[in-house]
């Protein structure tokens, strides 16, 4: 009996950066074999990336690379010769899974598109990852993630109305683009299972952005309104935002019950009709002013327990370095400690969820062409010999 | 929020029957309105500004998010309610809800209680903290969950306040984690028989993608601050002003190649020669400078137009695009993104299409969003064969209703119902 969800599925991780290794490491972090396959001596550009431990770059030091690729075996293989095309053309053969992220027609290049694997491998499921898709004008465009987000729509909804639009911090549109990525993945596992039948995943990052534009797209259609960036206000709730509070800040959002809101923050003026509306956004100025003496004189953690108390939806706006000390993190046991070799001991985020039956587990990420024995030796039957000569001609 | 609903969206799209469950007070519709034309941001969630007869089945939050999926009314604080859910649960795949963890037990729906029902059902909870923990019984939107796990103070200008994503962008990126871990717990169910219960943490689920920050953390005690459109290596790299209102255009440049294509783009201007600009490093160091001069150039033209020029030079760019310029991008209309649905009471319009293309199984948009209980009839009659008297009793009882209640406060108060998959 499988021990995991995704045990028994063999997966060949092509990709690098963010988009395709996330895509990836949920489908390892579930049980799934997923071989990441790296260029011969130079890896995954999250290789280079970091951020490095003491900022010294090294290739087995990246924290991105080691976050990205929890649970995957690692060896190295050069697709652009000859023999490497024919080797991973093996490694197809016995997988279920190939996940890329190349420009498109990078594979077709390599004879390596999926009309040509899958005829060796008929039932196989290809996840193509792009900035804009296997298709279209802008198919050959280069991106990356701040385009994505300028072109999928969300920096004209994000930042301030007086400063330019904003990105979302880090690499939003990466993220997005390997989760849709996995779960479409994972449709295409459910289709073979009943059928057989494997298939190609187009996944664009443009379109993974333009996906979750909340309503703006129906509002447009309904009535040609186009939203555009609010700062820190939603665009229906008010108050929905980040507000100075005598330490610091607070999220404040009102919740179920306005009177009880009011009551809470003692500011029997928020239950004038107006102002109890549910177009209270109108005069979020005047809301937020009302509001913003009593936060000012208390610090955020009171807020947050005495809202929580009356069941009202506030939140901590915190840091990066507050996560770690947090007690619900902590009392769930969120945050793994996985060792590596090279890189040392660190704290890793853990689950994103919890399966009962089938728990999630991490291993470290891999070293550049760890299991290059492993793989070609017991898997593919090459002798060391074949292996060194094959190191040799730069193919592994 | 709509956490749980994206989740099912995402199936629904790929054609599973997804069955919404509302109630009169929770339906995620917002609740009845009188008929008015609100105006505003508020007034444009309704087609042509106007609520209609019934605001409920017009309301564009819903609609969206909503589409391919059934409805039904039920009212599970009734134990007549309850029994005919448990009905349900016997005759699906999944069960998603996304109440704070006690509600369910509240009603007797727990997962053992499903389980008992339905020994294969596969039950996903989603909540704002988790199943246990101190912060177990806390509330929250995605709003709250976005500020907890450091995204709100990361996204901003360097030097001000923290600002939000401008999208849902926690409740969709916990639905899309809730979609994999449906679709992964159905693959077990299928090589094992056995069922699953998920505990989906909206908090956890969306910590991964600061995990870059995490890492920084934990590898050199450094806290990351906002940084505005800056990257931490590439130079130039940001948001321009191009011609026109509020019209912008980023540019994102990673070699001193790509400079070079940028620089002869830009007609090679004396000042591209200078020092201060020559490898990325200096670039990166004199940023301030080097933005200034590159908006005095890009404010000249259109952003389409120059996001055109610079591609084809091999230049990393793209149009900052607000809503209406792209349900009218080139390269968007010619893969068929948006598609159009016919609702009864919204009309003919415009929603985003498929998040992901598939070869064989494409998916498509091929229901609107329901009506109020529009399929009361097809669920409870013809999947669970119940009699026109027992649905007259229900509707007797108030177990079935046949409008929402009056949305008297804050539409985001009525928060999420279960959904299922039958």
């Amino acid at each position: 009996m499988p021990d995991q969800a995704l045990s028994g599925l063999l997966v060949l991780d092509l990709s690098e950066d963010i988009s395709g290794p996330y895509c990836a490491k949920l489908l390892a972090d579930y049980g799934a074999e997923v071989i990441k396959i790296e260029v011969p001596g130079w890896g995954d550009s999250s290789r280079r990336r970091g951020p490095f431990p003491g900022d010294q770059p090294h290739q087995e030091r990246s924290g991105l690379f080691l976050f990205l690729n929890t649970n995957k075996k690692g060896i190295t293989l050069n697709i652009k010769s000859g023999s490497g095309v024919e080797i991973f053309k093996r490694l197809v053969e016995g997988a279920d899974i190939v996940v890329e992220n190349f420009r498109p027609g990078v594979m077709a290049g390599l004879g390596l598109d999926y009309e040509a694997l899958v005829e060796v491998k008929p039932s196989l499921i290809m996840t193509s990852i792009s900035y804009f898709g296997q298709r279209g004008p802008y198919r050959d465009y280069q991106g990356s993630d701040i385009v994505a987000q300028a072109m999928g729509g969300w920096m004209q909804l994000t930042g301030d109305p007086a400063l330019e639009p904003l990105k979302l911090p880090g690499s939003q549109a990466e993220f997005q683009a390997g989760l849709n990525a996995a779960v479409a993945t994972l449709c295409a596992v459910y289709l073979r299972d009943q059928s057989g039948e494997g298939q190609q995943i187009d996944v664009s990052l443009q379109e993974a952005v333009a996906s979750i534009l909340e309503s703006a797209v129906a509002m447009y259609s309904y009535s040609r309104f186009v939203r555009r960036r609010m700062g820190s206000r939603h665009h229906l709730q008010c108050p929905s935002r980040a507000m100075p509070c005598k330490d610091g800040w607070i999220h404040v959002q009102a919740g179920a019950n306005w009177d009880h809101f009011a009551t809470f923050l003692e500011t029997p003026e928020l239950m004038q009709p107006r102002l109890a509306s549910i177009l209270r956004y109108r005069y979020a100025d005047e809301v937020e002013g009302l509001i913003q003496p009593w936060l000012e004189s208390r610090e955020a953690g009171e807020i947050f327990s005495s809202a929580q108390e009356w069941r009202i939806p506030f939140a901590m706006v915190l840091g990066i370095d507050e996560l770690m000390e947090d007690r619900q993190y902590k009392a769930r046991g969120f945050f793994q400690e996985m060792g590596h070799p090279v890189a040392g001991r660190f704290t890793y985020p853990g689950a994103p969820f919890r399966m009962s039956e089938t728990p999630w587990q991490g291993r470290r990420a891999p070293l550049l062409g760890e299991h290059n024995e492993e793989i070609y030796c017991e898997g593919l039957g090459f002798s060391k010999g074949d292996l060194a000569r094959l190191r040799e001609n730069g193919v592994i | 929020m709509f956490a749980g609903p994206y989740a099912t969206k995402l199936l629904a799209d790929m054609g599973a029957e997804i069955i919404r469950v509302e109630c009169a007070a929770r339906s995620g519709r917002g609740g009845m309105l009188p008929r008015m034309k609100p105006g505003g941001i508020f007034g444009s969630s309704f087609p042509d500004g106007d609520t209609g007869e019934r605001s409920y089945n017009r309301f564009a939050y819903y609609n969206e998010v909503n589409r391919n999926k059934y409805a039904i009314t039920l009212d599970l604080t009734k134990p007549l309610g309850v029994a005919v859910l448990k009905r349900l649960v016997k005759i699906s795949d999944v069960v998603v809800e996304n109440f704070t963890p006690r509600v369910m037990g509240n009603f007797g729906l727990d997962y053992p209680i499903l389980k008992g029902v339905n020994p294969q059902i596969i039950m996903i909870s989603m909540s704002g903290y988790g199943q246990d923990g101190p912060y177990r019984d806390y509330v929250t939107y995605g709003e709250g969950i976005e500020a907890m796990v450091g995204l709100s103070k990361l996204t901003g200008y360097p030097h001000r306040g923290p600002l939000k994503p401008g999208v849902a962008y926690a409740d969709a990126t916990s639905g899309l984690h809730a979609a994999f871990a449906i679709l992964a717990a159905l693959r077990y169910r299928r090589l094992t028989g056995k069922g699953n219960y998920i505990d989906l943490s909206m908090r956890e689920a969306v910590t991964p993608l600061v995990g870059e920050f995490i890492m920084d953390y934990v590898t050199n005690g450094r806290v990351a601050m906002p940084m505005g459109n800056r990257h931490p290596s590439m130079a130039p790299h940001g948001c321009y002003r191009s011609r026109g209102e509020d019209s912008w255009l980023v540019i994102a440049i990673s070699s001193d190649e790509e400079w070079r294509s940028f620089c002869h783009v830009m007609g090679d201007p004396p000042w591209t020669e200078d020092e201060r600009f020559a490898d990325t490093l200096s670039r990166w160091q004199n940023q301030e400078e080097l933005d200034q001069l590159i908006e005095d150039w890009t404010s000249q033209y259109d952003h389409y137009e120059l996001m055109n020029r610079l591609q084809q030079a091999g230049v990393k760019a793209g149009a900052v695009l607000d809503v209406a310029e792209l349900m009218e991008d080139p390269h968007l209309r010619e893969r068929g993104f948006f598609e159009r649905l016919s609702h009864p009471e919204a009309g003919t319009h415009l929603y985003p299409g498929l998040s992901w293309r598939m070869a064989v199984t494409p998916g498509r948009l091929r229901l609107p969003a329901p009506c109020f209980g529009e399929h009361n009839q097809y669920v409870f009659g013809e999947l669970l064969g119940m009699s026109e008297e027992e649905l007259l009793r229900m509707a007797e009882e108030g177990v079935t209703a046949s409008e929402p209640l009056l949305w008297e406060e804050d539409f985001s108060s009525l928060g999420e119902v279960p959904e299922m998959e039958a």
